[in-house]
């Protein structure tokens, strides 16, 4: 009950707040006036590019573990390993990200270092997600698989993809939610500029380090209301829309 | 051209999940390089001493921080877990069906709110009712323990669940049959046999909480001192990095790695406890 | 009884780990019979109809030696291509297991990963495949639904039809009836005693019954041995050996 007061205070303080402008337009005087537009955008470029890049390597590697090792003693080391990873504190993945891509490898506060230094994020509960997933697609349909004629491949994408792609994707929504909501790595990695970006290389801000911003400096608690509740809807919104998706794609199947 | 088809496919694979774990080991090896020489620099008794005074001492203790995690967490917890542990007996044993359809949905999505809302929300009403009724700035262990406390329930909450759910329908039936009421059942059949997996629930929640950073930068204050009472500001290690990594170089970065470290080390401990707990019942 | 050999099984021993599962087993198969492996529970008897199609290797843990001919070629050779052989061996397992698409999907799955494509054929084969397995008229207007839906028993001549798309020239069964009603039983027993006039066909019964009511030739196998085999009137007339003998009647098992 506690946490819907939150989210019912919230939109109340907010619904005035929202409207086109404050979708469509860039904000003028660090943030007191105008809309949030490019803080939108740098939050799709930063979680967009986050999800492409973790997306291939997490879910191959959750097959490779779950379809190519035998549960040795390595896969148990990986599974441990991104068991741990998965829990440590997003401000150690921001601490890396800082040092790694932003200085080392001389990207700078960019999206490009957001995006990747999220991708490591996110990574690991892909990988543990999708396996679990694939886990539990029962040993029998490969069997069918094998029997009619299918090779480790074929089986692989026609009958084990189809059938873990509900928890696959549960896992991939989390982490564009992780991603949407992720402030502390994101500052750290992709800056805080409050401008359109041009291109990968430049800083963006995202809507979750704005609201940081207006409310722990007190810019503007009007606009900072807006962007929370633009973030919970924007994340409401990914959450209906996935399941109604998966749903669909699971009613078919069975 | 199959059999080629079938190896490439295997090789990629491979490719794919070799990288992901070198990539993750990068993670681990890199913080370590990084923060592992400034405590050899200084020692282990300074590293883990009382003074945090980057700039102007050159004194790196984190002590006050660990005393900082420890206190908000263990108060998030103390307040978290019960109430958490309430709900999913709620839940699973008593809720009709249409609330518990409407009670999923709304606590995933709590689980994906933003944590700088959540400390946006304590800021403007946990704290001032502290400042008001307690005394003191607000800005205090008590309101980020309130705060990582309702950021915790839905970890807690849905893993609870799913293990008192998960339990064979017989031991319910079992317990009713001999004469036990439902509360009796619950508390002496459901929840010792679902403990592993709340244990494991609660583990995680702490796990959450250790590692929560702009939530309680919000309430905390953030004084790197030893509090003297649950109305005093604190910083935990989360929060000192955050602070203080925008403008740190040299030894005081490095410092900052070091306590990436015992995050590190933190989270490893709780999670591998989480896993020798579930794990034990099989 | 002079229809020619399909397969021949050489001194087969099979092991899961340590344990050995089959010993030194000798047995010919002829084209076009119903074949009966029988025998109480673990008795090797799913163990061998998987070997034939070498399915049993899916387990890390097995190994196989001696021989296994098909058409006279060793299927364990290095140059079999294992994918091929699956093919021409198909199996229906001991519950149904319906893949979680349409049913049109489920049968046309082997003939699409063989490389047909073209819809027309696709449709040809679906409705074959349903006629002879004795579905076409329960699910001719539904064949886009999920295959899921069906009742346990279509499920199971979804099953044997999706085999039959195969082209298959031999077909194995493990306890296909095991789960099913006596109407879904007989059903599927009457198919098979058509479909053998194509195919050889190699059935693990779920009881003695329907060994006697279906089989050629039987085979009775314990603890992973072949205790005798010979036509189906035959063994169980006058079973040679004791044990088969209290085995039928009802004494053990």
């Amino acid at each position: 009950m506690v946490l819907v007061a939150i989210i019912v205070y919230i939109l109340i303080k907010v619904l005035p707040e929202i409207g086109w402008t404050f979708l469509s337009q860039s904000p003028s005087d660090m943030g007191r006036g105008g809309g949030i537009l490019p803080t939108i955008v740098g939050t799709l470029l930063v979680t967009l590019l986050a999800v492409v890049i973790a997306t291939p390597f997490g879910i191959g590697t959750a097959f490779y573990l779950a379809e190519y090792t035998r549960g040795g003693i390595l896969t148990r080391i990986i599974r441990f390993s991104a068991d741990s990873l998965a829990a440590i504190p997003s401000i150690v993945y921001g601490l890396f990200g800082f040092i790694f891509f932003v200085t080392q490898l001389g990207l700078g506060l960019s999206i490009l270092s957001g995006g990747l230094t999220l991708a490591f994020m996110i990574l690991p509960t892909l990988i543990r997600t999708a396996e679990e997933a694939i886990l539990t697609v029962p040993q029998s349909y490969r069997e069918v698989s094998f029997s009619l004629g299918a090779t480790k491949w074929q089986t692989i994408i026609k009958v084990v993809f189809p059938s873990a792609m509900r928890g696959i994707v549960n896992g991939l929504i989390l982490s564009v939610g992780r991603c949407i909501a992720e402030t502390a790595a994101v500052v750290l990695t992709a800056g805080s500029a409050l401008h359109m970006p041009k291109s990968v290389f430049s800083s963006v801000r995202t809507m979750a380090v704005h609201f940081y911003t207006l409310a722990s400096e007190g810019i503007s608690m009007p606009k900072a209301y807006g962007t929370a509740a633009l973030l919970i809807i924007l994340i409401f919104l990914i959450n209906v829309v996935t399941n109604i998706l998966v749903n669909r794609m699971a009613a078919k199947g069975r | 051209m199959r059999k080629f088809k079938e190896k490439l496919s295997g090789r990629v694979f491979f490719a794919l999940a070799f990288s992901s774990i070198s990539a993750l080991a990068l993670i681990t090896v890199f913080i370590l390089i990084k923060g592992l020489p400034i405590i050899g620099k200084i020692g282990l008794s300074e590293f883990f001493g009382m003074t945090w005074a980057p700039v102007s001492q050159n004194k790196f203790g984190i002590f006050p921080m660990i005393v900082g995690t420890v206190s908000v967490t263990l108060g998030a917890a103390l307040i978290g877990v019960p109430i958490g542990i309430c709900c999913s007996i709620f839940l699973a044993e008593y809720a009709p069906a249409a609330v518990r359809n409407i009670f999923r949905p709304a606590i995933q999505l709590l689980a994906g709110i933003p944590s700088v809302v959540y400390g946006f929300w304590g800021l403007i009403f946990i704290v001032p009712l502290i400042r008001e009724y307690l005394g003191g700035p607000g800005l205090s262990i008590l309101a980020g323990a309130i705060i990582l406390a309702i950021m915790i329930l839905p970890t807690v909450i849905s893993i609870s669940e799913v293990s008192l759910l998960s339990l064979p329908r017989q031991y319910k039936e079992g317990a009713l049959a001999l004469g036990m009421t439902h509360w009796q059942t619950i508390k002496s059949v459901l929840l010792p046999s679902a403990k592993s997996g709340i244990v494991a629930a609660v583990i995680l929640g702490i796990g959450r909480a250790v590692g929560e950073t702009m939530a309680v930068i919000l309430v905390l204050g953030n004084a790197p001192a030893l509090p003297a009472s649950l109305k005093d500001s604190v910083r935990t290690l989360t929060t000192n990095i955050g602070i203080e990594m925008g403008y740190a170089s040299g030894d005081h970065q490095e410092a900052l790695f070091a306590t990436g470290i015992v995050l590190f080390i933190i989270i490893m401990i709780l999670n591998s406890t989480a896993q020798y707990v579930t794990r034990k019942k099989h | 009884m002079n229809k020619p050999i399909k397969i021949v099984i050489n001194n087969f021993d099979y092991y899961y780990n340590k344990k050995q599962a089959l010993y030194k087993l000798n047995l010919e198969i002829q084209a076009n019979e119903i074949l009966s492996v029988f025998g109480p529970a673990n008795s090797g008897i799913t163990t061998l109809l998987r070997s034939l199609n070498r399915l049993a290797e899916l387990n890390p843990e097995g190994r196989a030696e001696g021989e296994i001919l098909l058409d006279g070629k060793s299927i364990y050779d290095e140059d079999v291509n294992v994918t091929e052989l699956r093919r021409r061996v198909g199996m229906v397992f001991d519950v149904p297991t319906p893949l979680p698409m349409t049913i049109f999907d489920n049968i046309v799955y082997g003939p699409r990963l063989s490389g047909v494509k073209n819809k027309k054929d696709l449709t040809a084969i679906v409705e074959e495949s349903l006629w002879q397995a004795a579905l076409w008229d329960d699910v001719k207007d539904r064949l886009g639904m999920p295959a899921m839906s069906l009742s346990g028993g279509q499920q199971q001549r979804l099953c044997i039809a999706r085999v039959l798309a195969l082209k298959p020239e031999v077909i194995l069964l493990d306890r296909p009836c095991s789960g099913l009603d006596p109407i879904s039983t007989a059903k599927i027993e009457e198919s098979l005693i058509q479909l053998k006039e194509k195919f050889t066909i190699v059935i693990a019964p779920h009881n003695v019954q329907q060994a006697g009511r279906i089989s050629d030739r039987v085979a009775f196998m314990l603890m992973g041995k072949l205790i005798e085999e010979g036509p189906n009137e035959e063994v169980f007339a006058n079973p040679k050996d004791q044990r088969t003998s209290d085995y039928i009647t009802g004494r053990f098992g």
